[in-house]
């Protein structure tokens, strides 16, 4: 990472540290005020630990023109954004797609390209509904590693966060707490409960905290769906197509109808929200994935709603194709912080409970 | 000019604690009510923007405050700062009324914090804002425009025109222009004089140049200054400000609370000539926070330094730069710009002079003193031996100013023939009437709360 990242976000940490009126905003603050000195796996701890609700930069009094110059959430952006591309593995593939929109375009129109490919090279020799247009064996060909890689990458990358921020063993109460704050985002609630700040200066909101839920329980819906279905298909022996009141569907509908309201509402958020209380040369990047996820979901539900006619081909040609875009680039994308923003939560619960075990902090 | 800027029935002088409370209490009314800010947008709020907390009466257990905190305790506590120069009337007000004031404040938005790490000693008797005072500051600026007050930053207010009785016209400029306005109602909520060094020169002497600012650079003062020149009544000694010893490297002014330095009591703090000059142990922190800023004031060249060993490195909050830091005392003193072979006999009479030391606690008065050492120090005094040695220059920051403008019970501000008909003061400006000296934690923001309503309430039924 570079160096003057690391720098500007202990120089800011240290003002904090002396200050401490932002205590009580998140998780970020109290873990700070542990540390005396920082070093670079403890940034990387709280970089990853903060959740962007920018409370403490509308709140702090040393934001420029003052000369000490506070924009803690920026700084924690940057160091956090330059640690998933570190961490990735192949880190190169991180920086590609982290920060470049573009790219992630790009990545998805080869997936429409490598899908088409496949429906054309590989053509059913007959099947029902979806796999009239592409063979069940020739989806999982394609799938089952596009799936498996980024999870093997995402391992090596949390395993690689883990050691940086201090290694040790984890527990499951530790991960239990996690997801604990994770399914609730209790980081974004201000503390105070009110919510964040985010689309309207220093207003207080709940919009980027529901916003975000929609699309974290919508995808995951959509993924509960996609699971319940391959159960369905090789335990039951019961394949596709599936009717409406069927789990799948009904499923992969609500969720996809979430997806797509949340990915459009974050776009919508991220537009009127201050570029430089984040890292700004990722928002391109960022506002990418956001629409190579909400264009899965919209995809996936313009499938279901017009699967009788003649667009069908297409529409799951394209919607596959993204698909296979999102899973592969899953660890080098925006999609990569759930999975650091976890452990982040993990590590911050285990060392609470190494607080509580010495007896507390040292000193007065 | 557009919008009421031309006829407001109340305007407020000020962008602070006290003037944003009176502006929402007189919009509440139904007043149509203007704020002259003087400072840009991102500096509105004056010194309030880095304030923590309010001290707060209660009965029982509210909002964030444990237990319960007495009218009599907290007036006790008051008279013990001040060395009973208070005035007991308005004190009891400002206390009495303080309770009413916490739910009040939330209801506008302000929030506060559970309990804070390091300040569980304050937890029953000061409620801390989340986020600190800037935060209450924009949560009052939000609930102000929700009313429809109007805010002008950069409206610098020049004159107040006293015609007989009343104000008859505010003077102000914006931008480079000048204007005027003839509201019914004018609150005065533009604080104390400390950011002007020259006044500061005249009151304290050649020394004030070496002050430092604490807060806002905008408290200069010329409203108090132009009201006190037309006769307008005052309290409080004009040679008294409230001030502290803070991290030398300190910005000039707008420093704020991250400059505090908690390590005197584990050090000995010299002079430039690296000679001790006062009993660095006699009492825990906060209770001396104060005295050292008067200290240091009387040193050659308004310096002071502070001298610890590794021993002691972890036992006070950090601080925001970090400490100069050497191997031997020779070279710390010549990073610091002491005399080297001075602050070595300094330490090395202060080392004989500490005697046992196994009874040392650093939170506590342990009693552990010098044997023999003129000034002594009186507690938690151990040798300085253990390197690598830190070092930080201590220098006089200004909190606040003491001669305001005299007030009664309903904030309003008076000449010798009687009261201005539709002048009220709130806040710093008028603090003086209550605090003849010293000052108790918290207690600034109930000044302004408690006569910021009161100002925007008188206001408001004057001009209806
Ligand atoms: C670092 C620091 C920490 C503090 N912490 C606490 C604390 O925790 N609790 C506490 O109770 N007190 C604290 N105080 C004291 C507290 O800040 C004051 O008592 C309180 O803020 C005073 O409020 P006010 O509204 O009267 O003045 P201010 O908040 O200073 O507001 C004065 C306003 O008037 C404006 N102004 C000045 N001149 C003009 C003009 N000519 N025309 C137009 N506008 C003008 C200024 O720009 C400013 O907006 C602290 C002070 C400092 C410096
Ligand atoms: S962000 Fe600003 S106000 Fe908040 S703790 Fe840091 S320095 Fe203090
Ligand atoms: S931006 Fe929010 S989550 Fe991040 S450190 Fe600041 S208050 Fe905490």
């Amino acid at each position: 990472m570079q160096a003057e990242l690391l720098h500007e976000a202990r120089r800011q940490a240290e003002i904090c540290n002396a200050c401490r009126y932002c205590e009580g905003y998140c998780a970020v603050f109290p873990a700070l005020h542990r540390e005396r000195a920082f070093a670079d796996g403890d940034l990387t701890q709280l970089a990853n630990l903060c959740h962007n609700c920018r409370g403490c930069y509308y709140a702090c009094q040393y934001t420029a023109p003052h000369e000490f110059d506070l924009n803690l959430p920026r700084a924690l952006a940057e160091v956090r954004q330059a640690s998933w591309e570190d961490f990735a593995w192949p880190a190169p593939l991180a920086r590609a797609f982290q920060r470049n929109g573009l790219m992630i375009a790009l990545a998805a129109a080869i997936g429409f390209a490598v899908l088409f490919w496949a429906a054309r090279t590989f053509l059913p020799a007959g099947g029902d509904g979806f796999y009239a247009v592409m063979a069940h064996g020739t989806m999982i060909a394609i799938f089952l590693p596009a799936f498996l890689l980024p999870l093997a990458s995402l391992a090596i990358g949390l395993r690689r966060y883990w050691r940086a921020t201090g290694g040790g063993d984890i527990r499951l109460s530790d991960v239990a707490a996690a997801f604990g704050s994770a399914a609730k985002l209790r980081n974004l609630t201000g503390g105070h409960g009110d919510g964040c700040n985010f689309e309207d200066r220093d207003r207080f909101s709940h919009a980027r905290r529901h916003m975000h839920q929609a699309v974290m329980y919508g995808f995951l819906l959509c993924f509960a769906a996609t699971s319940v279905a391959t159960l369905m298909h090789y335990a039951l022996d019961m394949p596709a197509p599936y009717g409406f009141w069927s789990l799948p569907k009904l499923l992969g509908v609500s969720g996809g109808v979430l997806l797509t309201l949340g990915c459009a509402g974050m776009v919508a958020l991220k537009l009127r929200a201050d570029r430089n209380l984040g890292a700004p040369s990722a928002w391109g990047g960022e506002i990418g994935f956001v629409l190579l996820l909400g264009f899965v979901a919209l995809s996936g539900l313009l499938l279901y709603v017009l699967g009788q006619t003649g667009l069908m081909p297409a529409l799951l040609v394209a919607h596959l194709g993204a698909v296979l875009a999102f899973f592969l680039l899953t660890p080098f994308t925006k999609m990569a912080h759930g999975f650091y923003r976890l452990a982040a939560l993990a590590r911050e619960a285990a060392n609470q409970r190494a607080v509580r075990m010495t007896g507390g902090e040292t000193g007065p | 000019m557009d919008g009421m800027q031309a006829s407001p029935d109340v305007v407020v002088i000020g962008g602070g604690n006290a003037a944003l409370c009176a502006a929402i209490t007189a919009a509440e009314a139904g007043a149509r009510v203007l704020i002259l800010e003087t400072a840009p947008e991102p500096y509105r709020g004056g010194n309030s923007r880095h304030t923590r907390n309010f001290r707060c009466m209660h009965r029982g257990p509210l909002g964030p405050l444990t237990d319960s905190y007495s009218e009599d305790e907290y007036l006790a506590d008051l008279m013990k700062v001040t060395d009973g120069r208070t005035d007991d009337t308005l004190a009891r007000l400002a206390i009495r009324t303080s309770e009413e004031c916490l739910p009040w404040m939330e209801a506008r938005g302000v929030r506060f914090q559970p309990s804070l790490s390091g300040t569980l000693s304050l937890a029953r008797t000061n409620a801390f804002f989340l986020g600190g005072g800037k935060s209450l500051v924009n949560a009052y600026y939000r609930t102000a425009a929700g009313l429809g007050v109007e805010v002008l930053y950069e409206a610098a207010v020049t004159h107040l025109n006293l015609d007989g009785d009343r104000i008859a016209r505010v003077d102000y400029t914006c931008r480079g222009q000048s204007h005027s306005v003839s509201p019914m109602s004018v609150v005065v909520a533009s604080g104390g004089f400390q950011a002007d060094l020259e006044w500061l020169t005249r009151a304290w002497g050649a020394a004030a140049k070496n002050f430092l600012i604490r807060g806002t650079p905008y408290n200069r003062g010329v409203v108090l200054a132009d009201l006190l020149d037309q006769g307008v009544e005052s309290v409080g000694d004009p040679t008294q400000c409230h001030a502290v010893a803070i991290d030398g490297r300190a910005p000039k002014y707008d420093g704020g609370i991250v400059t505090r330095l908690d390590c005197v009591p584990f050090s000995i703090v010299v002079n430039r000539d690296a000679q001790r000059f006062y009993d660095e142990g006699e009492d825990v922190w906060p209770k001396r926070y104060a005295i050292w800023g008067r200290l240091v004031a009387a040193q050659p060249q308004q310096v002071g330094y502070v001298i610890i060993d590794a021993k002691s490195l972890e036992l006070f909050m950090p601080s925001v730069f970090p400490p100069i830091k050497a191997d031997t005392l020779e070279d710390l003193a010549q990073k610091m710009d002491l005399p080297p072979a001075a602050l070595r006999e300094t330490v090395d009479e202060f080392n004989a002079a500490c005697g046992d030391t196994s009874g040392f606690h650093p939170t506590e008065l342990d009693g552990v003193t010098t044997k023999g050492l003129e000034p002594p120090k009186t507690n938690w005094a151990r040798p300085i031996d253990t390197p690598p040695y830190y070092g930080y220059s201590l220098r006089t920051g200004v909190t606040f100013t003491y001669l305001g403008l005299k007030v009664d019970e309903t904030a309003q501000c008076s000449t010798a023939d009687g009261p201005i008909r539709n002048l009220w003061a709130a806040g710093e400006t008028m603090a003086g009437s209550i605090l003849g000296q010293g000052y108790l934690a918290g207690f600034g923001m109930t000044i302004g709360t408690v006569f910021g309503r009161i100002a925007g309430r008188e206001a408001a039924a004057h001009a209806s």
